[in-house]
C-alpha cells in the first residue's frame, strides 16, 4: 500500500473540487476502524508505530479534503499552484473596499457592544464566503482555470480571517 | 528438556483468555478503579464497600504512607505532611498555582514541576499521583485474583502536554502498563452514549474538585468524535470551597490563619456547599488555634453571590468550544453532566439555560469516567472483537514555537484530531550559522511569555550556509494520547542533523527508576521482583498479540517466515520460567524485532481492507 499516495486516493475518492461529503466520512472511518491505535493498544511494537503513522496519515488527508478550503488549495497544489504563497498579484480594488467597510463596521459594533451588528456582519460575511466558493467549484471542476481559482481563494481566506476576528469580537463584547 | 513448555504457537493462542485491565479516574479530590465484569462495567469497591478512594496522601517519618479517607481525616492535624489535590500540581511550576498563598505546604520551585518538602523528603505531585495509582493497582488486583494487563487513566480534556506526561509518568511510577490515556468527557460520553444508543451532538459539562472541561462530541453509528474541547485546568470546586473559607476570613475579621486552620476551614467550608445542595441554608462552626469560635451560617443566596463569577468562568469555554465545532447551543442533542460539582443546584440551572435544555444527570456525576475509562480498558487489551467502536479524540491546545521577537508559531492547531503530525520549515538567521534552538510551546496566545514552554533544545552540526540558506524541518508528532514528540532536521543541504525531544519536564527512565528504588525500600515488597512480573506480564502480552496475528494472517508470511516468527515465540515462552530479568528483555526485544516486517503487511492488508469494503458499500448504492 503507497503511504505517499495522494488525499484522494487514499480514500478511493475522485480527485475533484464536488466531493461526496458522506462518501468521504464513511471512507475515512472505515479506514481508522482498521488502522487507529486503539486497535492495536494490545499488539506489538511495531504495529502499534506503524498504527500511528497510518492513522496519522489519515487524518492529514481528510483535514485536507473534509474543507473545502484545504481542499481547493490541495487540487491546485496537485496542478503545481501554490495558491497562497506570496507574491501574487494584488486584490480586486472593489474586493478590499468592501473588506475596509466591513473591519470598520466591526470597530464600531465592538465599541458599542452591539451583538446584532456582530451577527449580522457574520452572516453576511458568511454568504459572501460561500458564494466564492461556488465559483471556485466552477473554477476548478468545469472550466479548468486554476489560476482564477487561486485568486478566488486568496480572496476566501480574507473572508476566514475576517470571521476569525469577528468570533474574536464576541469574546472582547462580553 | 522441559518439552511440555513448548506449546504450539497458534493453538496456545487462547482467544477467549480474559485480560485483566482496568480504567482509573484519577481525579483531584477522589479516583476510583473500575473493569469489565460479564459484560458490564463495575466500579471496585475497598474492603469497606467504598467505592471513592480520596486522593489524599499522607507521608510519614518512616517513609511509609497512607492513603485515602485515613488521611484526609487526620489532614489538619499533619497539614505539611498530607497531601491533598496533588493534581493540581501536576506539570505545574510554582507560578502556575494560583492559590498558594491558601495552602499549607511548603513548596520547592524545581525546574519544570513543583516539589513539595514532607518529613519523608521532598516528593514530587508524580510520586504523591503513584502513591494513589498503586493503591488503585492493589485493589483491583486483590479484586481481580491477578496481575493487571494494562490500565486506561483518564485526564481532564484541557490538561496540556506537561500534565499529561506526569500523570503517564505517575502510573509507570505506580507498575501500571498504560494502554491510553483517554479523556475525561470523552470517558464519560462512552459510559453515556453506550448505555443511551444515542446519536447527535453531545456536550460533556465536566467540572470536579480541580478541573473543568467542556467537551463537544457528535456520535454517529460506532464512532465517538469530539469536535472540540475547551476549559480550564485550574477551575473546580476547590475554588468554590475556597470562596467560602475566604467570605468565613472576612466574617470573622481575620486576615489569615495558621496551617492547621486553613486546612481544617477549607474542609468545613467543602462540607457547607455539599450541605448546601440539598439544603436552604449550611451551618459553620469552628474552634480556632486561637481559641476564637466561629459560628457562621451561609445561605445558598449568599453561596450564589460568591460564587456567581465561577459559574460564569466555565461559560466562556463553552461558547469557545461551540465556535471552534462551528455549531449553535441549539444543535446539541443533550449535555451531559460529570463531576461532583455539577450537583450544585446553580450550576445545572446556569448550564441549562446556556443550552436551553435539562442537563443529563442520570448516571452518577462521580462513577461515570471510570466506568467509561474500564470500557475502552477493555477493548484495548483485546477482550473484545466484535461491535467495537472508534474513538476519535484531539489536541486541547495549539502547539507551535518560538520564533523572531518572542512571537510563537502555531504548528499543530487546538482540536485537531489526533494522532496527527504537523512539519514546518525554518531557516538561520546568520551567515555561517551552525545551531539552531528550538523551544516548544503550548497555548492559544501569541507571545512566548503567555504560552506553556515545554521543551528547548538545540540542532547543532547544520552546515555553515549563508543566511537563509539553511532549511530546518520541524515536525511536531502528536500520539494517541496526546503526547508530543518534536523531530528538527536540516534538509537543504542534504546534510541530515536529526534530534528527537521527549518534553523536558518528563521523567526520565534513569528517574523513574530511582523513585522506584525509594519507595519500595519502605515498602515489603521487593522491587525486583515487582520488575520481574512486570516484565513477565509484557512479554506474554506481546506473545498472545503475535499469537493472534499468525492464526488472523498467518498466510502474510512465507513458511519459512512463519517458522522464524515461531522460533522467536518459543524463545520467549521458554525464559519466561527463568525469573531471568536480562534474558526475558532480550527475548522480548528479539520477537518485537522479528514481526516488524509482518507488522507492516498486515497494516497494508488491514488498508486495503478498509478502501475494498468502502468501494463494494459504493457499488451497492
Ligand atoms: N453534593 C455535592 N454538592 C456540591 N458539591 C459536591 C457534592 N458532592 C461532591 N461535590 C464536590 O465535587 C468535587 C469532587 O468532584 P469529583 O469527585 O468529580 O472531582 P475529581 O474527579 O476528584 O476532580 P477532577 O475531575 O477535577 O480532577 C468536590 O469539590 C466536592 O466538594
Ligand atoms: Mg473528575
Amino acid at each position: 500500500m503507497d503511504f505517499n499516495q495522494n488525499h484522494f486516493a487514499l480514500f478511493g475518492l475522485t480527485p475533484a473540487f464536488a466531493v461526496d461529503a458522506e462518501a468521504l466520512d464513511r471512507a475515512y472511518r472505515d479506514l481508522q476502524a482498521e488502522i487507529h491505535p486503539d486497535r492495536f493498544a494490545h499488539a506489538g511494537e511495531a504495529d502499534q508505530r506503524l498504527a500511528v503513522q497510518w492513522a496519522t496519515r489519515a487524518n492529514e488527508a481528510y483535514q485536507a479534503l473534509k474543507s473545502p478550503f484545504a481542499r481547493a488549495c490541495y487540487l491546485l497544489a496537485l496542478q503545481g499552484i501554490d495558491a497562497m504563497a506570496p507574491g501574487h498579484s494584488p486584490l480586486p480594488m472593489a474586493f478590499l473596499e468592501r473588506q475596509m467597510e466591513a473591519r470598520e463596521a466591526l470597530a464600531d459594533a465592538v465599541v458599542a457592544a452591539d451583538f446584532d451588528a456582530l451577527d449580522r456582519l457574520e452572516r453576511a460575511t458568511r454568504a459572501e464566503a460561500e458564494r466564492l466558493l461556488g465559483e471556485v467549484a466552477e473554477l476548478i471542476d468545469s472550466r479548468h482555470d486554476y489560476a482564477a481559482a487561486a485568486e478566488v481563494l486568496r480572496q476566501y481566506r480574507f473572508l476566514e480571517k475576517f470571521l476569525a476576528d469577528v468570533g474574536q469580537a464576541y469574546d472582547e463584547v462580553e | 528438556m522441559a518439552l511440555l513448555q513448548i506449546a504450539e504457537p497458534g493453538l496456545s493462542a487462547a482467544p477467549h483468555q480474559h485480560r485483566l485491565a482496568v480504567g482509573i479516574d484519577l481525579g483531584t479530590t477522589n479516583s476510583l478503579v473500575a473493569t469489565v465484569r460479564n459484560g458490564i462495567s463495575v466500579v471496585l469497591n475497598d474492603e469497606r464497600g467504598r467505592s471513592l478512594l480520596p486522593s489524599v496522601v499522607r507521608y510519614h517519618g518512616d517513609g511509609s504512607t497512607t492513603v485515602g479517607y485515613e488521611a484526609h481525616e487526620h489532614a489538619s492535624e499533619d497539614p505539611y505532611n498530607t497531601v491533598i489535590s496533588a493534581k493540581r500540581f501536576m506539570g505545574r511550576g510554582i507560578k502556575d498555582i494560583p492559590d498558594v498563598a491558601t495552602l499549607p505546604y511548603h513548596f520547592v520551585d524545581a525546574p519544570g514541576m513543583v516539589q513539595l518538602k514532607t518529613v519523608a523528603g521532598v516528593k514530587s505531585p508524580v510520586e504523591v499521583s503513584a502513591e494513589v495509582l498503586k493503591v488503585l493497582k492493589q485493589r483491583a488486583e486483590e479484586a481481580l485474583g491477578g496481575e493487571l494487563t494494562g490500565a486506561v487513566i483518564t485526564v481532564p480534556a484541557y490538561f496540556d502536554d506537561a500534565q499529561r506526561q506526569a500523570t503517564k509518568d505517575a502510573a509507570r511510577l505506580a507498575g501500571l502498563t498504560v494502554l491510553r490515556l483517554l479523556n475525561e468527557p470523552t470517558a464519560a460520553a462512552i459510559a453515556y452514549g453506550l448505555d443511551n444508543a444515542s446519536e447527535g451532538i453531545y456536550a460533556v459539562y465536566d467540572l470536579g474538585g480541580g478541573t473543568f472541561d467542556i467537551s463537544i462530541l457528535k456520535l454517529t453509528k460506532g464512532v465517538f468524535e469530539v469536535l472540540a474541547t475547551n476549559g480550564d485546568s485550574a477551575l473546580g470546586g476547590d475554588d468554590f470551597d475556597r470562596r467560602i473559607y475566604c467570605w468565613v476570613l472576612e466574617q470573622a475579621g481575620l486576615h489569615t490563619v495558621g496551617d492547621h486552620d486553613k486546612t481544617m476551614l477549607m474542609a468545613k467550608a467543602r462540607e457547607a456547599k455539599e450541605h448546601l445542595t440539598d439544603h436552604p441554608s449550611a451551618q459553620i462552626t469552628a474552634v480556632l488555634a486561637t481559641g476564637q469560635l466561629i459560628d457562621m451560617t451561609l445561605s445558598e443566596a449568599k453561596f450564589n453571590e460568591l460564587t456567581a463569577s465561577l459559574v460564569n468562568k466555565t461559560l466562556q469555554p463553552c461558547r469557545k468550544a461551540l465556535r471552534d465545532a462551528g455549531l449553535s447551543a441549539a444543535e446539541v442533542k443533550g449535555v451531559v453532566m460529570v463531576g461532583g460539582s455539577t450537583r450544585v443546584p446553580r450550576i445545572q440551572a446556569a448550564v441549562g439555560e446556556f443550552f436551553g435544555q435539562t442537563p443529563l444527570t442520570n448516571l452518577d456525576p462521580d462513577k461515570v469516567v471510570a466506568l467509561g475509562a474500564a470500557i475502552q480498558a477493555n477493548v484495548l487489551a483485546g477482550n473484545k472483537r466484535e461491535d467495537d467502536w472508534l474513538l476519535l479524540d484531539v489536541v486541547p491546545l495549539s502547539l507551535g514555537i518560538e520564533t523572531m521577537g518572542g512571537l510563537v508559531e502555531k504548528i499543530v492547531p487546538r482540536n485537531s484530531t489526533i494522532p496527527v503530525a504537523r512539519a514546518q520549515d525554518f531557516t538561520t538567521y546568520k551567515d555561517g550559522q551552525t545551531a539552531m534552538s528550538i523551544h516548544v510551546l503550548q497555548g492559544e496566545r501569541e507571545l512566548v511569555s503567555d504560552c506553556r514552554s515545554l521543551a528547548r533544545f538545540t540542532l547543532r552540526g547544520i552546515p555553515a550556509m549563508v543566511a537563509g540558506a539553511a532549511r530546518i524541518r520541524v515536525t511536531f508528532q502528536v500520539d494517541a494520547d496526546g503526547l508530543l514528540a518534536v523531530t528538527a532536521r536540516e534538509t537543504g543541504s542534504g546534510v541530515e542533523a536529526h534530534i528527537e525531544v521527549k518534553p523536558s519536564y518528563g521523567l526520565t527512565d534513569d528517574e523513574v527508576a530511582r523513585m522506584l528504588q525509594e519507595s519500595y525500600a519502605h515498602a515489603r515488597e521487593d522491587v525486583d521482583a515487582r520488575q520481574l512480573a512486570e516484565l513477565k506480564v509484557d512479554a506474554q502480552r506481546l506473545i498472545d498479540a503475535t499469537e493472534a496475528a499468525l492464526a488472523e494472517d498467518g498466510a502474510l508470511l512465507s513458511a519459512d517466515e512463519r517458522v522464524a516468527v515461531e522460533a522467536l515465540i518459543t524463545n520467549l515462552s521458554g525464559q519466561l520460567p527463568s525469573g531471568d530479568q536480562a534474558a526475558i528483555k532480550r527475548a522480548t526485544e528479539a520477537l518485537n524485532r522479528g514481526t516488524v516486517e509482518f507488522a507492516a503487511r498486515r497494516m497494508d492488508a488491514s488498508v486495503k481492507r478498509a478502501l475494498a469494503g468502502h468501494k463494494i458499500d459504493e457499488i451497492g448504492m
